[in-house]
């Protein structure tokens, strides 16, 4: 299996600050990777750097390499379609004030899809895709804000797949869920690492031991220990991944 | 009566308290009696005024009519909206969206801003007067009028632009660079449309300024009654009640536009603050 | 290939788009320095010459304004102006500063969402409307109180009086936010001393809330002294030292509308010099308020 993102040796600092040291990464294809830490570790920053996100940051700096399928992505490559290719999820659903319709429309839309008929069909498959279809079928004219927050959150997933991405990043994409949505955007991670890369971060270690294929464990910037899944909650190699995995600290 | 009970007992234990209480209290009833009074003298002398030769078509000594009055207002109030609105509205959106925190240049922006926002009526008049009236040879005009009030009503466009675009939220632009939009669509697609009762809010505030304004007015579109295009010299009706009050021929006729100009501007208020009750609602939504 | 042509082209125009928008937007913003910047310019250009040609001091201290003899001293609107402004805040801002205190901790609720916006209407209105007020109701109040000092209805006191309600809703809006702004701690804190609520306002919140009530001030200050209409309406403006304060007096800005109309020559440019002398005048004002409101943000 290839690999989507290959980092090597990647440091950022905000500021002074140094907030990522000497992380060097490998992200297979079609995959749910998971990376877990305590608060403050680095590994959301890790992630905005997948699409570059950090960008919008004043005062960031980062060296290293970053890969996306070979393309060095803080090379020539421009942020916008680096960003098409690389969707995002946010922890706090973040549908825009408009209707269910042009949020998802809004991505197809900046990348040059103006056809109706054409945007109809994406927006239908990407709310199937998403699992959110039969809730809003009916009202993809009414404003996006009126959903529920989990619906919210799978509209903002369609959204993400609307852009015709070939990798995720999700951000704590269910910590201002309840447990059943949470559920469904679980079991929708599952369903859609057939077609994406998905690159997750999470606080929660059963939802990374239940849905992901690697692990990737980060503290005070560093990656300490990466591997399956299995192999990282069952026999972690490194002290410290054990004790967090087993709830001594975080 | 319990109140007034308790207020008694309440003096004699800390009778300072009372009294300054009683202090405050009074001069909340001041400050509302002569507000109140003014709006209710000038409703009650004006209102019984109000005839419809005053609303004719074309002016004469005799009539007295504001309809041009009025008309030259509407026209000015859309002349100046549409060169203030723009670049009120890009300026905020430079300062914003794309301004580099701590920048120099955002800095001497504000300053100016704030010294175009003390800057009185008629200063702006003379200024207008000859920058565009001389040494643009417009003359007494329309535009003239409305490039000077685009002015000053910039700093308020300007203000209350920014103020709204701050409040959008973050994660709405989030989102949207994640989505590989670039900050132009972002700010014109998802920001600014967030950000719109702010700025017509704002923009309704611009109206009152403009609609209320005469020292501004009187050397840069002039005193002429009659129904102005463009190029043409025209009063507004501020100015036209200028003219009548300050003649004192025509006490009643003043009066009815004060009661006109009044309903104008509280009709502007209670737009602007229905649209302002919508943002706080939208934020807490 | 052809699809990476026309994708590379789209970027391409896309960069160019955003670049040209940028620029877009930041001519809008370098707007408002021009705008300064003219402003200085004509007024100064226009202005400077006229006073250089006068004489700083028989123009800034000349008590003779006599256009029809050449004669340019300006000396009694700059007292003019200084009194009525006086004057206006003597009576304004007791008042408002303490209906700002009312509003933001005397004031029932149900008060509040009714007097609040009545305050903000009559920031609104404008000011012919305020100056036929004073022709009708304060004009003649006046006269009848001070005929026993022989005096005018048409005077000092009426224009204080006159710019004194007026800038009440401009102190106002801009002190009660401020008092709004003391943290909570401090009034609680005093109510735990067992002070009244009273007490607790007026020694623990308002001190606080000090630099914001003196933007508020000099806000009316730059209001009361670039007001120009109200003024003309009801000052009388005589050019001459003020007699009394029931007697008439021009102010700086009423001197600019009342003859701009038919100058010409050294009479107009001495008037453009008043407009700019006017213009420092609130420049200070204003310099003095942004400073204020920085420390208070700080």
């Amino acid at each position: 299996m290839s690999n989507t993102f290959t980092v090597k040796d990647m440091n950022l600092w905000y500021g002074d600050f140094h907030a990522l040291k000497d992380v060097s990464l490998d992200i297979p294809g079609g995959q749910i990777t998971a990376l877990i830490g305590p608060s403050g570790c680095g590994k959301s920053t890790f992630l905005r750097s997948l699409n570059r996100m950090n960008d919008l940051v004043q005062g960031c700096r980062i060296t290293g390499d970053i890969r996306l399928c070979g393309e060095d992505i803080y090379g020539g490559m421009d942020v916008n379609l680096l960003r098409k290719r690389v969707g995002m999820v946010f922890q706090k659903p973040n549908p825009f004030p408009m209707s269910v319709y042009d949020n998802i429309a809004y991505g197809p839309r900046t990348h040059g899809i103006r056809k109706r008929a054409q945007l109809d069909e994406i927006v239908e498959r990407s709310l199937r895709d998403a699992a959110i279809w039969d809730e809003v079928k009916d009202r993809l004219n009414r404003s996006a804000l009126g959903l529920s927050g989990g619906q919210q959150q799978r509209l903002c997933i369609a959204r993400a797949l609307a852009a015709q991405p070939e990798v995720i990043l999700m951000d704590e994409p269910t910590s201002a869920l309840d447990p059943i949505s949470t559920g469904r955007i679980e079991d929708l991670a599952l369903d859609l690492k057939n077609d994406y890369t998905i690159v997750m971060v999470t606080h929660n270690m059963q939802q990374a031991a239940r849905i992901s294929d690697r692990t990737v464990f980060f503290l005070l910037g560093e990656v300490i220990e990466s591997g399956e899944t299995e192999q990282i909650f069952s026999l972690p190699k490194d002290s410290r991944t054990e004790a967090y995995v087993t709830g001594r600290f975080g | 009566m319990r109140s007034w009970k308790r207020w008694h007992r309440d003096a004699r234990r800390h009778p300072l308290s009372a009294l300054v209480s009683l202090i405050t209290h009074l001069a909340a009833l001041c400050t509302v009696l002569i507000l109140g009074f003014l709006v209710a003298y000038i409703l009650i002398n004006g209102i019984p005024n109000l005839k419809p030769a005053l609303f004719s078509l074309t002016y004469t000594s005799e009539n007295q009519s504001m309809l041009p009055a009025i008309l030259n207002t509407c026209t000015m109030t859309l002349l100046s909206l549409l060169l203030a609105v723009p670049v009120g509205v890009g300026a905020s959106i430079y300062l914003t969206e794309y301004a580099p925190r701590g920048s120099r240049l955002v800095a001497l922006v504000r300053l100016t801003t704030e010294t175009l926002s003390g800057i009185p009526s008629i200063v702006y008049g003379l200024f207008g007067m000859l920058l565009f009236g001389n040494a643009l040879h417009l003359g007494y005009s329309m535009l003239s009028g409305a490039l000077t009030l685009a002015i000053m009503i910039l700093p308020l466009i300007m203000r209350t632009t920014e103020e709204a675009l701050c409040s959008v939220p973050d994660m709405y632009r989030e989102g949207s660079f994640g989505l590989g939009a670039g900050r132009l669509r972002t700010t014109l697609c998802v920001v600014l449309p967030a950000a719109v009762p702010g700025i017509l809010s704002g923009v309704i505030l611009g109206v009152g300024r403009i609609v209320g304004e005469t020292a501004a007015l009187m050397y840069t579109s002039g005193t002429v009654e009659k129904i102005a295009g463009l190029m043409d010299s025209g009063i507004t009706l501020s100015v036209h009640m200028y003219r009548q009050a300050s003649e004192g021929l025509y006490t009643e006729q003043a009066y009815a536009t004060a009661v006109v100009l009044l309903a104008l501007v509280l009709m502007i208020n209670l737009l602007a603050s229905r649209l302002a009750g919508k943002i706080t609602k939208g934020r807490q939504a | 290939m052809e699809k990476n042509t026309s994708q590379a082209l789209r970027t391409l125009l896309a960069a160019i788009r955003e670049k040209g928008m940028a620029l877009v937007f930041l001519l809008a913003a370098l707007v408002s320095i021009l705008c300064v910047g003219l402003i200085c310019v004509f007024l100064f250009a226009n202005g400077i010459p006229a006073i250089r040609e006068i004489g700083v001091p028989e123009f800034l201290l000349g008590r003779t304004w006599k256009p029809g003899n050449d004669i340019y001293g300006i000396f009694p609107m700059i007292v003019g102006s200084v009194y009525v402004t006086g004057g206006a805040l003597l009576l304004g801002v007791p008042i408002a500063l303490l209906t700002a205190v009312y509003l933001a901790y005397f004031c029932p609720d149900g008060l509040y969402r009714l007097l609040k916006p009545a305050v903000e209407l009559l920031a609104g209105i404008p000011s012919v409307v305020y100056g036929f007020f004073g022709i009708v109701v304060l004009v003649p109040f006046v006269r009848t109180i001070s005929e026993p000092l022989d005096g005018k209805g048409n005077s000092i006191a009426t224009a204080s009086i006159l710019l004194a309600i007026m800038i009440l809703p401009t102190i106002i809006g801009v002190v009660e936010p401020a008092l709004r702004a003391v943290p909570r701690s401090y009034y609680e804190g005093a109510l735990a001393l067992g002070a009244t609520h009273e007490r607790s306002v007026y020694t623990a919140v308002v001190p606080a809330a000090g630099s914001g009530i003196l933007a508020g001030i000099v806000l009316g200050v730059g209001r009361a002294m670039g007001e120009t209409m109200a003024v003309i309406m009801v000052a009388g403006n005589q050019a001459r030292m003020p007699k009394g304060i029931f007697q008439g007096i021009r102010t700086l800005t009423g001197n600019i509308v009342i003859e701009m109309g038919y100058a010409a020559g050294l009479h107009r440019e001495a008037l453009i010099a008043t407009g700019v002398v006017l213009f420092a005048f609130i420049l200070i004002i204003n310099l003095a308020f942004s400073a204020l409101k920085r420390r208070d943000a700080a």
